[in-house]
């Protein structure tokens, strides 16, 4: 495979300009920490993208940061950390979790997977808080979409479109991000020995509360066993704002939870430390071969969590329940049970991580409606005509539609 | 009218009686308007200028009824303009003469409320307040609060991605949606998201919102709510000068506070809504801001000390905090009174929205009433400042020759100013028939043909709502073409590994 570094958005536009007149299909990366997260590409070139880096403009009164695609995000993290802000969509590492070193993970692409960690359910995913890009679609031609503001319905929103597309519509080269302040103190609470149901409902009632919990997660016995060293089984909510604030929510939050079972909290340090391994999966040590993430209905979490153990499997659920990750056997008849699954909690399953042979079998995306991939495909054409980005890396080698793997 | 809209399709004029025939066959009589006096009150939303009459206007009460209404325009090449409440302030929903205007109106029901997964369902003629009235003895809302939200539906602000008052801390329409059902011009039904977060394939829920109507028909809307503040408290804060306001805009939000409002008004405005509801706001100021927290009673406590600290800092001349929730009822009674205040002032006022960097704000007041002054009429602002969405109001009177041509002139001329200090045309009343013309201002021919490349794998024909947002309609097949400049490209010169 052959590796082409552009240096500049200019010289990107001409080798896709190229490529789709020559028809000729095109792996995109920059940092490589997911380029074994979908379908491997089957392509002559490899485009590196990391010449498009570095902070271009950055206004901490403004909440406004723009950067090159492939600035890793650990570059922006350290900036914004000097002017006490952040990406509020708490963006993970996933590189670790495909036996590459911590630290590879840039902005683009966490967007183009449209990555978020244990803030989401409070700040959005990543689409949400991107506010504009400098694209190079399919056609080889510079696009311009959103802006640098956060109110802004101008045209249609192609950001939206653009983050979670896997480089298969666009590469971005400049993005404009909202950044907000970073919370001045952080707090966790922990509920301990749940059941999954009723963790459920305790992380429920507390995201039901006027607490503003900023991330809800449950952990059975041996996630907590490998994040906390706890025999027990962990539901934890963390408060996060000023000093004042996050007391009084604490104080509120352990008096709701108390009825649900023990409470204790976590200090500061240890708390940052739980979020962030939570943040990267890594609590699910030598998970088995493989990697799934189901996204369902928020109040099913706990119950498809139960059915996966009574399956024999494991796992632990973030976003108040509505995100279970859990490891599983590499089998076809295992990714079967995944998508029947989640399908019958209201969502989606994705293989984060597989071996290569069963990503030949299994669609490594929950597999969409016939209209809907019809759609996609029409969406797709508009932007990259000769199928030139990434081919195949959301679809994989079979055909995309069909209710179910 | 001075905005030129697409030219009429004879067929589809004289074939009228024949779509009305096929309408008849989907929905009773009592749905289906034809007559004049009837077409009439749907002949503009809120962006009055502008009116046309409709071919038709039929009002669905089921998604059934939506898919085969469209599919029966698509197969006699009937142009469907889709409108929700009509509260929309850039024409969005102004119909065509050759087109059927499609009211949702009739789909107003709250299909279910789920606190167990924190979401309500409904169809898009619900109004946006009556979301937030159903669960609020529940102690949720809905957070989204555009200040039409009395009237406006829920299918509209999908449309414009509305914002409001609060979406500086709670996010737009777009942060606060988990699922769609929509309706494309073949009739097709999809639903997108549910009641989980995020999706594996494109985010069309998201592309979707904010498309002012042109890539589908929203028929229902799943969306997300948010339990009510343990305490709310406001500040009120004047300043004699727009630069010391601005100043304590950006250092309220550099120092680390989201408030959750965080308005403007400039003295014109201050003036207007004193006289019209006495809300007890300085008159000496040029400036005043209304800063909203809310969270723990402690926390609101800590962070408005903070605040009143900054503003001090930046010489405010007016610091108040609400000593009651009467009193903070009272400090947005101004605000919230400002449009009918305005109303009283001048015969007509032309309600514009742009979106500009915070740190621009004093200089683009200062060079908005410069504008004004040019154009020989009057400029009252009253805005978001929390996120740098302005809404200047243009003081003019429509009986007077000359005076509407030269409002719309001001408000090109504001926007125009708005995009080159880095800001955007629309904020979030969207660009519709009103900005159409300036979208060449923000973005070049190459992105606005993107841009409609997308509307091609929605609607190949172009038939949904057509002539808003973009100023020069291309045909998907000229749009799909690729141009290969005289054969083979070079590879180009790259450095290879």
């Amino acid at each position: 495979m052959e590796r082409l570094r552009p240096g500049a958005p200019d010289e990107l536009a001409r080798l896709l300009a190229w490529a789709a007149a020559e028809g000729q299909p095109l792996e995109l990366c920059a940092g490589a920490s997911k380029r074994g997260f979908g379908h491997a590409v089957a392509a002559r070139y490899l485009v590196d993208l990391g010449a498009l880096a570095g902070i271009v403009e950055y206004q901490p009164a403004e909440l406004l940061l723009v950067a090159g695609a492939a600035t890793p995000l650990a570059e922006i993290e350290t900036r914004l950390a000097q002017s006490g802000q952040h990406l509020a969509f708490e963006p993970p590492d996933p590189g670790p979790l495909f036996g590459h070193p911590p630290g590879r993970a840039t902005l683009g692409g966490t967007l183009a997977a449209n990555l978020s960690g244990p803030r989401r359910l409070r700040a959005g995913a990543g689409r949400d808080n991107a506010l504009g890009m400098t694209l190079v679609s399919g056609r080889g031609e510079i696009v311009r979409t959103g802006g640098r503001v956060v109110k802004n319905v101008s045209g249609y929103d192609l950001v939206k479109l653009v983050c979670g597309s896997w480089g298969t519509l666009a590469v971005a080269t400049e993005i404009a991000m909202k950044v907000l302040p970073a919370p001045e103190r952080t707090a966790t609470a922990l509920v301990l020995g749940l059941s999954p149901t009723a963790a459920g409902r305790a992380m429920n009632a507390a995201l039901s509360s006027p607490h503003e919990p900023t991330a809800a997660a449950h952990l059975p016995p041996a996630a907590a066993r490998s994040a906390l060293a706890s025999e027990r089984a962990v539901t934890a909510l963390r408060l996060e704002g000023p000093p004042a604030g996050v007391a009084a929510r604490l104080d509120g939050l352990a008096a709701l939870l108390a009825d649900h079972g023990p409470v204790e909290t976590l200090p500061e340090a240890d708390s940052l430390a739980l979020w962030r391994q939570l943040r990267d999966v890594a609590p699910l040590p030598g998970q088995t071969a493989t990697l799934w993430r189901l996204a369902v209905a928020p109040a099913a979490g706990g119950a498809a969590l139960e059915a996966l153990q009574a399956q024999g499997g494991d796992g632990f659920l973030d976003w108040g329940g509505a995100l279970l990750w859990c490891g599983a056997a590499a089998t076809l008849a295992t990714a079967k049970a995944m998508r029947a699954l989640a399908s019958a909690h209201g969502g989606l399953a994705t293989l984060v991580q597989a071996p290569a042979a069963l990503k030949r079998q299994v669609p490594v995306f929950h597999p969409q409606p016939p209209l809907r991939a019809a759609l996609e495909r029409r969406v797709a054409a508009g932007f990259d005509p000769a199928g030139i980005l990434n081919p195949g890396r959301m679809t994989g080698p079979g055909r995309m539609t069909g209710p179910d793997a | 009218m001075p905005i030129a809209m697409p030219r009429p399709d004879a067929a589809v004029l004289a074939g009228r009686d024949r779509f009305l025939a096929g309408l008849a066959a989907i929905v009773p009589p009592e749905r289906l308007i034809a007559d004049e006096a009837g077409l009439k009150v749907y002949d503009c939303d809120a962006l009055t200028a502008y009116r046309a009459l409709p071919l038709a206007v039929v009002l669905p009460e089921t998604v059934a009824e939506v898919s085969r209404i469209l599919r029966l325009a698509l197969e006699q090449r009937v142009k469907v303009v889709p409108r929700g409440a009509g509260t929309g302030l850039s024409g969005g929903a102004l119909p065509l003469a050759d087109g059927l205007l499609m009211g949702l109106a009739r789909l107003n029901r709250i299909l279910e409320i789920d606190y167990a997964n924190r979401c309500v369902t409904v169809q898009p003629g619900v109004a946006n307040l009556a979301v937030s009235q159903a669960v609020a003895a529940a102690g949720f809302a809905y957070a989204p609060d555009p200040s039409s939200q009395i009237a406006c539906s829920i299918g509209g602000n999908v449309a414009e991605n509305s914002g409001g008052v609060h979406c500086l801390k709670y996010g737009v329409t777009a942060n606060n949606l988990l699922g769609l059902e929509l309706v494309l011009m073949n009739g097709d039904v999809l639903r997108l998201g549910g009641k989980h977060l995020d999706n594996d394939g494109y985010d069309l829920m998201g592309v979707v919102t904010g498309s002012e109507g042109l890539l589908g028909v929203v028929t229902e809307a799943t969306l997300k709510i948010q339990p009510r503040p343990a305490a709310v408290q406001a500040l009120l804060l004047g300043f004699a000068s727009l630069a010391q306001a601005g100043e304590c805009v950006a250092a309220i939000v550099a120092e680390g506070i989201v408030p959750a409002g965080l308005e403007m008004m400039d003295k014109a405005c201050v003036a207007a809504t004193e006289a019209y509801c006495q809300a007890g706001y300085p008159l000496d100021a040029e400036a005043l801001l209304i800063c909203e927290l809310d969270g723990p009673a402690a926390e609101v406590a800590e962070l408005a000390e903070r605040v009143e600290a900054i503003a001090r800092r930046c010489s405010a001349t007016t610091l108040r905090r609400a000593g009651s929730e009467e009193e903070r009822q009272r400090f947005w009674l101004g605000r919230k009174s400002a449009f009918p205040a305005v109303g009283r002032l001048s015969p007509d006022y032309y309600c514009i929205d742009g979106t500009i960097p915070r740190r621009r704000l004093a200089e683009v007041l200062t060079r908005m009433g410069r504008l004004a002054e040019k154009r020989g009429l009057g400029v009252v602002n009253v805005f978001h400042a929390g996120d740098g969405n302005l809404h200047p109001l243009i003081l003019f009177d429509a009986a007077r020759e000359g005076d509407l041509a030269r409002a719309e002139a001001l408000a090109a001329d504001i926007l125009t100013l708005c995009v080159q200090v880095g800001g955007v045309l629309s904020g979030e009343h969207g660009i519709g028939v009103e900005k159409r013309d300036l979208m060449g201002t923000m973005f070049s021919e190459e992105d606005l043909k993107q841009q409609q490349r997308l509307k091609c794998a929605f609607d190949p024909d172009g038939l949904l709502n057509p002539g808003k947002v973009f100023p020069v309609l291309h045909r998907c097949a000229e749009l799909g073409r690729m141009h290969i400049h005289g054969g083979k490209l070079p590879f180009p010169d790259l450095p290879r590994f």
